[in-house]
């Protein structure tokens, strides 16, 4: 048989994960190489034998028999995970202890412990994300980088770094007795969030690369759903927001591998079974007192999904739900996709000054979409040179070569006498 | 027809998960389309990379010496080739030669005396 895509990848989380819950933390790197190893030996049998029926069963049986090999042999020159007392210093407590944490509920247990880890308060949230990428998800410095478009070495100073403080934190976080999950879970939501958005909206130019983040971000939001202290209405409303964008990732490059902006997508092409999953985890996440950006988030994506286009489009709700998360996580990009929203509603000129009103607009000085909004409501408004200047300094900022092809088409749109479509730069 | 042994030596399995497992699936890509050509005599086995080594008339058995690691060999196929120069051509689609690696490419002694 042939293994399935991104195998050895998700594995190879899987995998650390259960290693470093028995080493212990500070022994990360050991579990990295006993991975390393598995991988070798998959390589170098499976190449002659063909891959096994279960490939993740040998590829985990292989991990445990290597680290039961290194447990016996450095049992006296190293310490292992604190957390588990003596129990891997006789043979009587070892075997059965190491098969317990290679069970199918250990293991998932053990990537929470991981995701939780990762999001520790010393890191910053760029940090963790590589992180989690890196460890939980079996991404390599250079493909974190690309997700990232950052150098290799910067990347590997942050992650090697990350790495450390991971490694010095003593013992992995317990997501089944601790105090402070609460606090923590709040930090890996925000990880999450990152990850989703990196590969949603990212610079990356590869959509390949970027689908794949999105998954990742959706698997690892699975592992929150599935232990109960940690699915809260705030996982669920934040997965429910990963579930109703990603409906319409299949619609937003066209069969020319061209970007659409969210009013050109062909909306047939959006995946309604991802739609109902998030629409229903969206109402189940409606309980308890605390509304987060999330619910907002997903609430205005939702909204999307119930109209055809620009036209039936709520606007009115959708403008409501901007505000309500501008008081809840201001930003110059939530504020500006506010205004876009209100150009919607209340017509161009209002769009356009609401843009002008924007705090902190400093920081969107980079950001092509600014720019974009701007030209798409001086177009609208019939001044057709202007929209054509703030596209082409769009242009400048275009972050790869779809971007840069989305608005080089829309600076042709701005021809004198060309129909003006209801593109819409902010949102795709 | 022929037969020839091809020796894999050495290679990287590669430092990530991704590229670990596209190697495989280029093994396994040309293992089938060299089975389809009817080249397979044996797909062969992999080796251990430890043993021993047993030497001479006093049978010393030692851990080694092996070879380094880039010369270790890694397994064996049984290829059926026309002639040396077929199997050698056979040998340049081997995935190993992307990896640092090497396919020594040997003649079975024909017994046709």
């Amino acid at each position: 048989m042939e293994p399935s895509d991104h195998l050895f990848r998700r594995e190879a989380g899987r995998m650390v994960a259960a290693l470093t819950r028995i080493f212990g933390v500070h022994n990360l790197a050991l579990a990295e190489d006993v991975v390393q190893d598995a991988f070798c030996r998959a390589l170098e049998v499976w190449r002659f034998r063909g891959v096994p029926e279960n490939p993740s069963a040998w590829l985990m049986a292989t991990a445990k028999n290597r680290a039961l090999d290194v447990l016996r042999r450095q049992r006296t020159a190293r310490t292992f995970a604190p957390e588990l007392g003596r129990l891997l210093d006789s043979e009587w407590t070892l075997a059965p202890t190491v098969e317990e944490l290679f069970g199918a509920h250990a293991i998932k247990d053990g990537q929470l412990r991981m995701m939780f880890s990762c999001c520790h308060p010393r890191l910053p949230g760029e940090a963790q994300v590589a992180l989690m990428l890196h460890i939980l998800c079996g991404f390599s410095v250079d493909e974190v980088a690309a997700a990232f478009v950052s150098s290799h070495d910067a990347m590997e100073k942050r992650i090697s770094r990350a790495k450390k403080v991971l490694a010095g934190s003593r013992k992995l976080f317990d997501v089944l007795s601790s105090d402070d999950l609460a606090l923590r879970l709040v930090a890996v939501q925000r990880a999450l969030y990152l990850l989703f958005n990196e590969g949603y909206h990212g610079a990356s130019s590869e959509s390949a690369v970027r689908a794949d983040l999105c998954q990742e971000a959706m698997r690892l939001t699975r592992l929150l759903l599935d232990h109960p202290p940690a699915a809260t209405p705030a996982t669920r409303a934040l997965f429910a927001l990963m579930c109703l964008h990603a409906a319409r990732l299949p619609a937003r490059i066209d069969a020319a591998g061209d970007l659409r902006s969210l009013f050109e997508q062909d909306r047939s092409r959006w995946d309604t079974n991802l739609i109902a999953e998030g629409q229903s985890l969206l109402d189940l996440a409606a309980t308890g007192p605390e509304l987060t950006e999330y619910h907002v988030e997903a609430a205005i994506a939702w909204v999307h999904t119930t109209a055809h286009g620009a036209e039936d489009t709520d606007w009115e709700m959708i403008v409501t739900f901007y505000d309500r998360l501008m008081g809840l996580r201001p930003s110059p990009v939530v504020a500006l996709n506010r205004a876009i929203a209100i150009g919607q509603r209340d017509g161009p000129q209002r769009g356009m000054e609401e843009i002008r009103a924007i705090a902190n607009a400093e920081r969107l000085t980079a950001y092509p979409f600014y720019y974009a909004a701007l030209a798409e409501f001086e177009l609208r408004s019939g001044r057709h040179e202007r929209a054509r200047e703030h596209f082409l300094t769009a242009l400048r900022f275009a972050r790869n070569p779809m971007e840069r092809r989305f608005i080089e088409q829309r600076v042709g749109a701005c021809k004198a006498g060309t129909p003006v479509g209801m593109s819409r730069a902010g949102e795709h | 027809m022929s037969e020839f042994v091809f020796l894999y030596r050495g290679g990287e399995a590669g430092r990530s998960p991704e590229r670990a497992q596209q190697s495989m699936q280029k093994w396994m890509a040309w293992f089938k389309e060299l089975g389809q050509n009817g080249h397979v005599k044996d797909q062969g086995q992999p080796l251990e990379r430890t043993g021993r080594l047993v030497k001479g008339k006093q049978k010393t058995v030692t851990d080694g010496p092996f070879p380094e690691a880039k010369d270790l060999v890694g397994g064996y196929t049984l290829i059926e080739a026309r002639d040396l120069a077929q199997a050698v051509e056979l040998s340049k689609g081997c995935p190993i030669l992307d990896v640092d690696g090497a396919v020594e490419v040997r003649p079975v002694m024909k017994l046709n005396m």
